[in-house]
């Protein structure tokens, strides 16, 4: 499943916009949607991402389509570089990479049929039109939908699951390599979203896809990933394979998060919620670590230093680029990971003399 | 909110100086020469060549242009070539009379269209609602100047109960009207206010409905609260937009009213432009436009500032 | 992974039509909702028959509308073959009323046809591009939107003179603004979905993402506004007219019988009323008619 290099590299991914203040005069200020963000996804595997309304999940998604530019930041598909030179061009980035957003109502041209929606894209590519059509009833079949009774449909013609299938086949029109779903199953029914979920991880094995899943349901993502990543406020907070992540959570986020999963066991029901407040604003997001407003371990060394991603289990706890060659591990951005960090309840270094 | 406040009057600045190029502009579109309007074509040569020099029609177009601001601005917008008085002069009465007429009409029409539309919102497929829509819809169907001229048929011709046309003896002072004033300013004010009528009764009428049908209504009912309590909440919420619409139809009851003051005689600003067309008479005209058209933009900016003070949506810069 | 027993998604949302049957294209859908309103298909009948009568003036106006005749002027309804009396120059008013229809007519709709392809496209080269693009395009809209429509009609006409070509540019250049203004904010509003995005991000060109996703949907609410702005028009036409500023004399139009008949309401005032009843019925069935149609191509409802 996993071959040498990942099908997505993504370093330093920067994304900031500058919008109005509050008081309505002044300069404008910068909101910094995506700060930094470094990833990887191989080939085959589903990478879960998962964070709080506003933590920048759906703006990471758009760059890594490049429906909007980044600032800074280097983002590799398949071992060439997007839009740089002797790299891939964005426009044969978006034949291998594809995305189905959330709201699936607004996602399709409510003048078009089905059929023509999906279609589109390959005629765009420069398929003729009765191939294109031919392959967009294929796709409408392969997601479950019978293609006589719902190719000349329009959009609001159709169920939320039903538009989400669309969604997917018209993705999967291009047969594209890597599909990024931005919430894609949040806006469904829960008995509808398990079967989509189910389509999905059909369609992965069926065509060999990777996945690129995004949502703020725990639960879902559990389902889905191989790995999972946790995003905070612009920032990845913590990144490994799904056991580690739900079971030896490392960072005091994503600790409460899992710890606020609502659960069927009336034993396990918290008295007070594990987090307190709201995300602070990402127009002036706190110096250091940014979640040291909102955790119970924060101490003084936290506000001086940004905590990199560090590997927590294994190697002592010792500061790594995370790269493919560590694929498995597991890493999280905190100083209580991070040897000699100046935490109390960091690790000590390995070979200091106490 | 001061900052709201100063922001939209900046924009307001460019604006009204684009607005003061058309007006400016709009002489320089007639076909043939602008001194044809001041001097008849088979003047001597010399003659020509003094007046020329003398309206500034031999300087560039933009230095003409600062030249005619300027003046404009402090109040001298030039003479009447017909007539020769000073244009601003014969404004000032104009202006005065077309004020009058316009808020004579504003108060009847706009009282009569939230009426009929907070009614017709508030009663929605009921009789009233029905008779409201066809009234609105008259209303803005209708040709305002025809309408005129068959009020005055009935009334003046056949009926013989109000003049035809005409202001009454006291003009503009208004404190001194008497039964023969209000007699005169009936008719105009009706003719002018039915296309108002329509429009505010209409946008009254949407937003009312779109107001009840809201779910904060519904949670105001399920409280509890009586139906007049609830129906002061809705007048909250409706009070921008139907003060907006009102403001802008005021606007265009005064800049637009040039139709009715010819039907009627009225010895307004439209009466004005109505000779000064006839008669080719440039700067009137001029003079004319400009004063209405940045008397609209003026309007625009209050209406504008207005809102945002009423709506605390916009004052928060939130909505949009 | 096995799929339940029951595909309960699958069920289809609306009961199953067969192909052949279930409407294909918008616009099909369109006409037959159109065809179910009686309001319309009134409005719609009212005004085939204005405009059928004003094409072929010609051939049912009874009389030479331009022959005039001082013994017979301003005779009431049935004098002596003129259905509707004569005017103040003795033209026999039917037939000037049918010949005019074909003026007012124009000066009506001609105006917002231009309009509609100007500001149409000024508007949505505005909305789409955003930016500096848009605020160069808007401001100078909002110059002239500042202006109130009559005002500015007048001010233009004015300064042109008469004449129906005159007419119909300042008609133009009154409309440009508010339907730039529409397409504007509708381009913007559909720019920003994600089907657009989707489109985009699938690799489409600029061409083609305006061309398929964005002119679709945005053509349909300009063309209902601008069709609504065909009253109006009529009645500035007329106005115009009414002034001495659109058609002159001895040509008939609606708004130009209205002015000269002004005189005659103190000897004949139900022939001077009759140019005006004209306008009156076709501006309310345009108004009927846009309102039903916008009613017919809301995709929701």
């Amino acid at each position: 499943m996993s071959g040498d290099t990942p099908l997505l590299t993504v370093r330093g991914l920067r994304k900031h916009f500058l919008v109005r203040g509050q008081s309505g005069w002044g300069g404008k200020q910068r909101l910094h949607a995506v700060d930094g963000v470094d990833l990887f996804v191989r080939r085959g595997e589903t990478l879960g991402v998962v964070g709080e309304s506003g933590c920048g999940k759906s703006t990471l998604a758009r760059l890594l389509v490049r429906l909007i530019e980044p600032d800074v930041g280097d983002v590799i598909f398949d071992g060439a570089a997007v839009a740089a030179r002797g790299g891939i061009s964005v426009r044969a980035l978006r034949r291998a990479v594809q995305m189905v957003f959330q709201d699936s109502l607004a996602s399709l041209n409510p003048r078009l049929t089905v059929e023509a929606t999906i279609a589109y894209a390959p005629i765009v590519h420069g398929a003729p039109v009765a191939e294109a059509n031919r392959r967009a009833r294929a796709m409408l079949a392969q997601v479950g939908l019978v293609p006589e009774q719902f190719a000349d449909r329009y959009p609001h013609e159709l169920s939320g699951g039903q538009r989400q299938r669309v969604n997917i086949a018209r993705a999967l029109a291009l047969e594209p390599r890597l599909l990024i779903l931005d919430e894609a199953v949040s806006a469904l029914d829960k008995s509808v979203e398990a079967q989509v979920l189910n389509l999905l991880l059909d369609l992965k094995d069926e065509l060999d896809l990777t996945y690129l899943f995004i949502s703020h349901d725990l639960n879902v993502v559990q389902y889905l990933s191989d790995r999972v990543l946790v995003m905070y406020l612009g920032r990845v907070v913590e990144v490994g394979p799904v056991e580690a992540i739900y079971e030896r959570p490392a960072h005091p986020y994503t600790r409460a998060l899992l710890a606020a999963m609502p659960t069927m066991d009336p034993d396990a029901r918290a008295d007070e919620p594990p987090l307190q407040g709201d995300p602070p604003n990402p127009i002036d997001p706190p110096s250091g670590c940014r979640f040291r407003t909102r955790c119970a371990f924060a101490e003084a060394a936290c506000a001086a230093v940004d905590p990199p991603l560090a590997a927590v289990d294994g190697a002592g706890g010792e500061v790594l680029e995370p790269d493919h060659a560590n694929a498995g591990a597991h890493y999280a951005s905190c100083l209580m990971s991070v040897a000699g960090s100046g935490h109390s309840r960091a690790p000590a270094r390995i070979g200091v003399a106490a | 909110m001061f900052a709201l406040i100063a922001r939209r009057c900046v924009y307001a600045l460019p604006i009204a100086i684009g607005v003061t190029v058309v007006c400016f502009s709009l002489v320089h579109l007639a076909p043939g020469d602008p001194l044809n309007a001041v001097v008849s074509p088979d003047a001597p040569a010399d003659v020509v060549a003094t007046l020329k020099h003398a309206y500034g029609f031999d300087r560039p177009l933009p230095i003409q242009y600062v030249r005619w601001l300027f003046r404009a601005a402090s109040g001298d917008l030039g003479r009447s070539v017909a007539t020769g008085r000073p244009v601003a002069e014969d404004m000032d009465q104009a202006i005065g009379n077309s004020v009058v007429l316009a808020l004579v009409a504003a108060s009847f029409g706009f009282t009569l269209g939230c009426l009929f539309g907070g009614i017709a919102g508030y009663a929605r497929g009921g009789v009233i609602d029905r008779v409201a829509s066809l009234c609105a819809l008259l209303g803005v169907s209708v040709p305002h100047y025809w309408l005129g001229m068959v009020l005055v048929i009935v009334f003046s011709v056949e009926l013989g109960v109000l003049p035809a046309i005409g202001m009454g003896p006291h003009g503009a002072e208004v404190w001194a009207w008497n039964a023969n004033d209000l007699a005169h300013v009936l008719l105009p004010a009706i003719t002018l206010a039915v296309i108002p009528l329509g429009i505010v009764t209409r946008t009254v009428r949407a937003a009312v409905a779109e107001a009840l049908n809201q779910e904060f209504v519904l949670a105001l009912r399920a409280k509890g609260l009586r139906s007049g309590a609830v129906l002061r909440h809705v007048m909250k919420n409706v009070a921008p937009v139907c003060l907006a619409v009102m403001g802008i139809q005021f606007g265009y009851m005064l800049g637009g009213s040039i139709l009715v003051e010819t039907v009627f005689a009225w010895p307004g600003t439209g009466f004005l432009m109505n000779d000064a067309i006839f008669r080719r008479d440039i700067p009137v005209l001029q003079g004319v436009i400009l004063v209405l058209a940045m008397f609209f933009v003026g309007l625009n900016l209050v209406v504008d500032i207005v809102q945002t003070l009423i709506d605390p949506r916009m004052r928060r810069g939130t909505a949009r | 992974m096995t799929s339940p027993a029951v595909d309960i998604d699958s069920a289809p949302a609306t009961p199953v039509r067969p192909v052949a049957a279930s409407a294909r294209g918008y616009w099909r859908r369109v006409g037959r909702r159109l065809s179910r309103d009686p309001v319309t298909i009134v409005c719609a009948a009212i005004l085939a028959l204005i405009f059928l009568s004003a094409i072929f003036a010609g051939h049912l106006a009874p009389a030479d509308p331009y022959k005039t005749s001082m013994l017979d002027r301003l005779k009431p309804f049935g004098f002596r073959g003129h259905l509707l009396g004569t005017d103040e120059l003795g033209r026999d008013v039917l037939s000037r009323l049918l010949y005019g229809g074909r003026l007012s007519l124009l000066l009506g709709v001609s105006p917002v046809v231009a309009a509609l392809a100007v500001g149409g496209f000024l508007g949505t080269v505005a909305g789409f591009f955003g930016g500096a693009i848009n605020t160069m395009i808007m401001r100078t809209v909002d110059v002239f939107y500042a202006f109130p429509s009559v005002l500015l009609a007048i001010a233009i006409s004015g300064s042109l003179g008469a004449g129906i070509t005159n007419a119909i540019l300042s008609l133009t250049i009154v409309f440009i603004p508010p339907i730039a203004r529409v397409s504007e904010s509708v381009t913007a509003g559909v720019r920003n979905l994600d089907y657009v995005g989707a489109a985009r991000a699938s690799g489409a060109g600029l061409f083609s993402v305006l061309r398929v996703h964005v002119l679709r949907n945005v053509l349909g609410p300009v063309f209902v506004y601008a069709t609504s702005l065909i009253s109006v028009s009529i009645i500035l036409a007329s106005g115009l007219s009414f002034l001495g500023l659109g058609v002159e004399p001895p040509h008939a139009e609606w708004g130009l019988m209205l002015n000269t008949l002004r005189p005659a309401i103190y000897i004949d005032p139900t022939v001077a009323a009759v140019p005006g009843a004209a306008i009156l019925l076709t501006s309310i069935s345009f108004n009927l008619l846009t309102d039903g149609l916008r009613h017919a191509m809301d995709v929701r409802a």
